[in-house]
């Protein structure tokens, strides 16, 4: 069996991020990426478009490019990677079996990144009635047939769900000549970034119709249209404002979820409402040696983020590879997500590494003029204004050492929001 | 498309600014801070986008490579440079920054590839 210090699943942003930041802190590199697709980048490869990179390098990159300058650094140290392998089972101690075309292959880690990303949610995580025809899609996917195999997909489209990668792929149809009917929205607001529905619906004259859902799919081989609705508060449909909107293609950006069959096979325990494992602050999850990061985490909205948790999730990999004895009595307290926070990554502090740490989360509504506050034994430790929350962007708070050094361990730490 | 409103992009706050005029002279309305005023002057006057797409790749690892201009053309260009883009074929192998068009359109932008793509492999079949 193959040994390595660091194996990392996945070779998309978390992953490449991870595996260099292992491969520096190791005296012995042995660090393996194993990828699934045919190259490194990961989903990022179909990711065309600009709007990459704002934040970690301080200029607008599209996907490929933003990949490019890690997976250079990949090659550049000679890090091992494994494409076209697909890893099937991962242990809690710490053994891999991965399967490729030359057969299956054992791996042995002292540390395991997850780094796996995410799904997308389809048609029936939604519940749409009506056939199941050709031209149906999910968003991603359609970006991947459309941005690297090259294919034209249909004529008229609508598309249902309003997150970015929805509203990306109105404007991607629209330039490929694909009319673009609708984005079709069931909440009263979209959750995609402000600069994605101005640059993709409003450019192009796109309606983006807002409390309104499909409520069927018509077409036997093909769609050859759908029925939309207006919904009331309850997201119900409003009887008698139904109306037909003739398309071929449909496609579906209702969402993603962490891709955790791999953890959940490992025993390691996973947070609800995240749909990712449960973390401390380096990143452990709850089996010993087993770090997770990026989207198989928590879905992300800005890649930059990604990077910035996966570096540090790489090097506390690299860490207990070499030092598992500093994991050996891990206590930990609780971070609590309250009122108006949906959730908190990290969950837990770790009490043998008290450093300062990001604290990420999302609220659960919109919400303007408000106050972060992060109070600990009854006690206020932080409070912050935020003059608009929405939640399709992601938060994050720097929890520093003045604010650690004030900290009760036998009590929770608590986020919670409140209206000024 | 001429509108007298825009919506800031800057940041979540997303303000509506609004273009008005008064005996010549524009005044704008709505923004919340002086990027924002700033961003809404040029939007109002010549928007321009980074536009980005994919262009054909004769023998290569992948059939296309990602394309985008290198700085943002104006907006009601980017169609036309679209179709051009849609007639061009590149021969690989295609460096990440090599420029596939020159100056399109005469906007002063190049077509760059932003990823690498290798010769085919014969194995690859």
């Amino acid at each position: 069996m193959e040994k390595y210090k660091v194996v990392v699943i996945g070779g998309g942003p978390a992953g490449l991020a991870a595996a260099l930041e292992s491969f520096k802190n190791l005296d012995d590199k042995k660090v393996l990426i194993i990828e699934r697709d045919k190259f490194l980048g990961g989903i990022l490869n179909q990711c065309i478009h600009p709007g990459f990179g704002l934040h970690y390098f301080k200029e607008e990159l599209t996907g490929p490019e933003y990949a490019h300058r890690f997976i250079e650094q990949v090659m550049e140290n000679q890090i091992e990677y494994l494409t076209e392998t697909h890893v099937i089972e991962i242990t809690p101690q710490k053994e891999i079996v991965a399967v490729n075309k030359k057969g299956l292959k054992r791996i042995k880690a002292d540390s395991i990144v997850l780094a796996m990303g995410c799904r997308e949610r389809t048609r029936g995580a939604i519940i749409t009635l009506g056939t199941r025809p050709a031209g149906i899609f999910t968003a991603g996917q359609a970006q991947r047939f459309i941005n690297i195999e090259g294919y034209r997909i249909g004529k008229k489209a609508v598309i249902v769900g309003s997150g970015d990668i929805g509203l990306i792929m109105a404007r991607r149809l629209t330039l490929e000549g694909i009319e673009v009917k609708a984005v079709v929205e069931i909440m009263p607001y979209s959750t995609g970034l402000r600069r994605n529905i101005v640059q993709c619906l409003n450019d192009f004259g796109i309606p983006l119709l807002l409390s309104h859902k499909v409520t069927k799919i018509h077409g036997k081989y093909r769609v050859e249209g759908v029925t939309i609705a207006k919904v009331d508060s309850q997201l119900k449909e409003i009887p008698s404002t139904e109306r037909f909107i003739e398309c071929d293609t449909v496609l579906f950006s209702v969402g993603l979820i962490p891709e955790n069959e791999l953890s959940k096979k490992a025993g390691i325990v996973l947070d609800m409402r995240t749909g990712g494992p449960v973390v401390d602050n380096t990143f452990s999850t709850s089996q010993k040696g087993i770090f997770a990061c990026g989207n198989v985490l928590h879905v992300h909205d800005l890649v930059d983020n990604v990077t910035l948790e996966a570096q540090t999730a790489g090097r506390y990999a690299a860490m207990y590879s070499q030092h598992p004895e500093l994991f050996e009595n891990n206590i930990h307290i609780n971070i609590v997500a309250k009122e108006g926070i949906r959730y908190v990554v990290p969950q837990k502090l770790n009490k043998n590494f008290v450093q300062p740490f990001v604290l990420r989360f999302r609220v659960d509504n919109f919400y303007k003029d408000a106050i972060v506050t992060i109070s600990n034994a009854g006690k206020i430790l932080m409070k912050i204004k935020k003059s608009i929350l929405t939640p399709g962007e992601m938060e994050s708070i720097e929890i520093s050492q003045k604010i650690l050094s004030q900290l009760d361990f036998s009590n929770d730490i608590v986020v919670s929001l409140q209206n000024i | 498309m001429q509108e007298n409103k825009v919506t800031c992009i800057l940041c979540p706050r997303g303000c509506t600014i609004e273009k008005k005029e008064q005996g010549g002279t524009f005044e704008f309305a709505g923004f919340g801070c002086k990027r924002g005023l700033e961003w809404a002057k040029v939007e109002f006057t010549n928007p321009k986008r980074i536009l980005t797409t994919t262009v054909h790749v004769k023998s290569g690892e992948i059939e296309f490579v990602p394309v985008r201009t290198n700085l943002p053309i104006p907006k009601e260009k980017i169609f036309e440079a679209i179709s051009i883009l849609k007639g061009i074929e590149v021969l690989a192998p295609v460096e990440i920054g090599s420029v596939i068009v020159k100056n399109i359109l005469d906007t002063g932008a190049d077509v760059i590839a932003t990823r690498k793509v290798g010769k085919k492999d014969s194995s690859d079949d």
